[in-house]
């Protein structure tokens, strides 16, 4: 097993004819998930490599069996697309998208909430269940299929810890990267309930960074709820108060977010965590192999 | 983006938040003239993105001309510091309006909390100070509620947070109200934050926004057009206005070692361990997925221009990035600038064989290459100890 992704996605693409879309659309689709349609409002009935398009995502779900959305369209009419995604019938969302405005997912969390899909992003580099289905703009290269369950806020962190894996001989059941935006549709426990409920994913690595209380959080719920080896690496030690670091979501406001107060939260819980994303993949390995 | 108080009051008016009439004035000349249009007494308020304006000198009531002009030509052009040291901030703007007769100072909120994902209204009877103080030793005394977001936020829905907050009665309808509005604010402005302190009760029994503080959410300047003109005219670092004008996500930090990493977490994370290894970062520079070269020359250029710099590391781990790009992009660089300082390179993924082979064969004076991200993290920071000033 895996999670979020699998060789049951059916995958749509919104923003498909585009050319970021279609290029990852289609690298998604050469790597082995199923790519079912693509959507651009008023291109309908044309195709990208034989695969077709669509005017609406319901339409694709009704005509293509489409059942998880990729949003790869332009940050202006990214909640739009997000908001169509999640009312059209699709069990998952997953929105790559950087910049949408954050009012704007609010509205649409809490509509996802109430429609019952889960949305994953914006702002991240999807989901890979490396052997079955790649969503998003994760190399899937630096991945073998494996025990280890991957969540993180970045994206290149994320693939240095996952070679680092690789190269130790370990591989991933799925990377979840969940993004850095302030309002993100699946935090770190909602992905941490999965992988716990997941048979195939023995360990859990979580990559945060500064920025919010969702590893606060996490490291509760880690307590309380998760059975499984959890290893963490938290990035940002370095940032200054009140400086976003790349990322809309990574800013240490007053006091709270700073990654001393995330470090101590998770370690207070019992979780291991890595000084560098080096000794990160390698807690994880001599965890896993009882060392 | 924040925004400055005069910004965030003509926002409360256009929402319908009462708000005292004012103008903003550039010179004193300009200042003297609201002044006498608004009549006396009134206030001289510094326009500058800190908190802590009356203790620094400025805000100034006048009582008639002569003070209006002193107080203007005083404040315009004065250095303000935070609280914190923070700054500082010169005044270019002063803000004219007329004198209130304040008979309480309250506090009013609405500010995006991401944790719960919804809007937190937050309201005290005691405001006109630091808020955060107040909420330490009299915790009871700020009222925090939670704004439902499947459903519209209302004076009604509001009336219950300001009673709770042991309002005087008689304003409790008054300040619902407000309340409901400054959501319609968030909301309408895309306001992630929106802070009025002091919202005060005047003689005659109004409630007026006395001050505003006002942040924008950046991802939502574009349909606010109107107010994204005021971020330029900003106070901001050489490196980091550079930086913007080449749409480069660069912050300007107080070491010396230079630093360029691809994705804000491994950035970040470059950071750290540089820190770790004994070194002080320049800065921080994502030069983001799918980096070209003439993104590596453009950040390079931003990164080398700060005099404080003393070495350079690249740290690239290819995803979408390829690292033949950022290569090329090195060796374009480093014909096109008098590259002065060293430069550590690690480049792993995608095409790392390419690009290190593109690099060793340029041979480039000053540029060492590292397999890994500690190795290149602890050379830099020897070879920025090496070339410090004694």
């Amino acid at each position: 097993m895996s999670i979020v992704v699998d060789e049951s996605t059916k995958l749509v693409v919104s923003g498909l004819t585009g050319r970021e879309g279609s290029f990852h659309g289609l690298r998604n689709q050469s790597y082995g998930t199923y790519l079912a349609a693509g959507v651009t409002p008023g291109k309908g009935g044309q195709d990208v490599e034989g695969v077709p398009v669509f005017d609406s995502i319901e339409e694709s779900v009704k005509e293509a069996g489409a059942n998880t959305s990729m949003i790869f369209v332009p940050a202006r009419f990214a909640a739009g697309a997000i908001e169509e995604a999640v009312e059209s019938g699709v069990h998952t969302v997953i929105a790559i998208t950087e910049g949408i405005p954050v009012l704007d997912m609010l509205r649409i969390y809490w509509k996802a909430k109430e429609v019952g899909v889960r949305l994953i992003g914006p702002n991240c580099p999807g989901v890979l269940s490396p052997g079955k289905a790649n969503v998003g703009i994760i190399p899937a290269q630096f991945f073998d299929p494996g025990r280890i369950g991957v969540v993180s806020k970045s994206g290149t962190l994320t693939y240095q810890i996952g070679n680092e894996l690789k190269q130790a001989g370990e591989g991933n059941s799925s990377i979840v990267g969940i993004g850095g935006d302030p309002i993100i549709g699946s935090d770190f426990i909602d992905v941490l309930t999965l992988f716990e409920a997941d048979p195939e994913t023995e360990l859990i690595v979580m990559v945060g960074e500064i920025g919010g209380d969702a590893e606060e959080r996490a490291a509760e719920f880690i307590a309380a709820e998760v059975s499984k080896p959890v290893v963490a690496y938290i990035a940002g030690f370095t940032a200054p108060p009140g400086k976003q670091m790349g990322h809309a979501g990574a800013i240490i406001s007053g006091s709270s977010g700073t990654a001393g107060a995330k470090k101590e939260a998770l370690e207070a819980k019992g979780v291991r965590v890595g000084e560098s994303p080096t000794e990160t993949a390698r807690i994880a390995v001599e965890t896993l192999r009882g060392g | 983006m924040d925004l400055l108080e005069y910004q965030g009051k003509q926002l409360f008016a256009e929402h319908g938040i009462a708000v005292p009439s004012g103008e903003v004035a550039s010179t004193v000349e300009e200042a003297v003239a609201a002044a006498e249009r608004i009549g006396y007494p009134c206030a001289v308020k510094a326009q500058v993105l800190i908190g802590g304006r009356g203790k620094a000198g400025g805000i100034k009531i006048a009582a008639n001309r002569a003070e209006a002009e002193q107080h203007a030509a005083a404040i315009l052009g004065m250095d303000i510091r935070g609280p914190r040291g923070e700054g500082p901030f010169r005044v270019h703007q002063v803000w004219v309006e007329g004198g209130s007769q304040i008979a309480s100072e309250y506090y009013a909120s609405a500010i995006l909390d991401r944790s719960e994902k919804k809007l937190l209204a937050m309201v005290s009877r005691r405001g006109g100070m630091d808020i955060e103080a107040v909420a330490e030793e009299d915790p009871g005394a700020l009222v925090k509620e939670h704004i439902d977001p499947t459903r519209p936020f209302t004076a009604a829905v509001a009336r219950p947070i300001a009673a709770a907050a042991g309002l005087d009665e008689d304003v409790c309808d008054a300040v619902a109200g407000v309340l409901a509005k400054l959501a319609e604010v968030a909301a309408g402005e895309d306001a992630t934050l929106i802070e009025v302190n002091p919202l005060i009760v005047t003689e005659g029994r109004e409630v007026v926004a006395l001050d505003a503080k006002v942040t924008i959410d950046n991802n939502a300047l574009y349909r606010h057009t109107d107010l994204a003109e005021a971020e330029a005219g900003e106070d901001e670092d050489p490196q980091e206005a550079m930086a913007r004008e080449k749409g480069l996500t660069y912050v300007k930090l107080d070491g010396d070692v230079g630093i360029l990493g691809n994705g804000a977490g491994l950035c970040m994370s470059t950071l750290d361990v540089v820190a770790q290894a004994g070194g002080a970062p320049a800065n921080f520079l994502d030069a983001g997925g799918g980096s070209k070269s003439e993104a590596i020359v453009d950040a390079l250029e931003v990164i080398t221009s700060d005099p404080k710099v003393t070495a350079v590391l690249f740290n690239i781990f290819g995803g979408i990035t390829r690292c033949d790009e950022v290569a090329k992009g090195i060796i374009e660089a480093s014909r096109q600038i008098d590259l002065e300082v060293p430069l550590v390179v690690r480049l792993d993924g995608t095409n790392s064989e390419q690009g290190l082979a593109l690099l060793a064969e340029a041979g480039i004076d000053g540029l060492e290459v590292e397999g890994t991200m500690l190795g290149a993290a602890k050379r830099v920071v020897e070879l920025a100890k090496e070339r410090a000033p004694a």
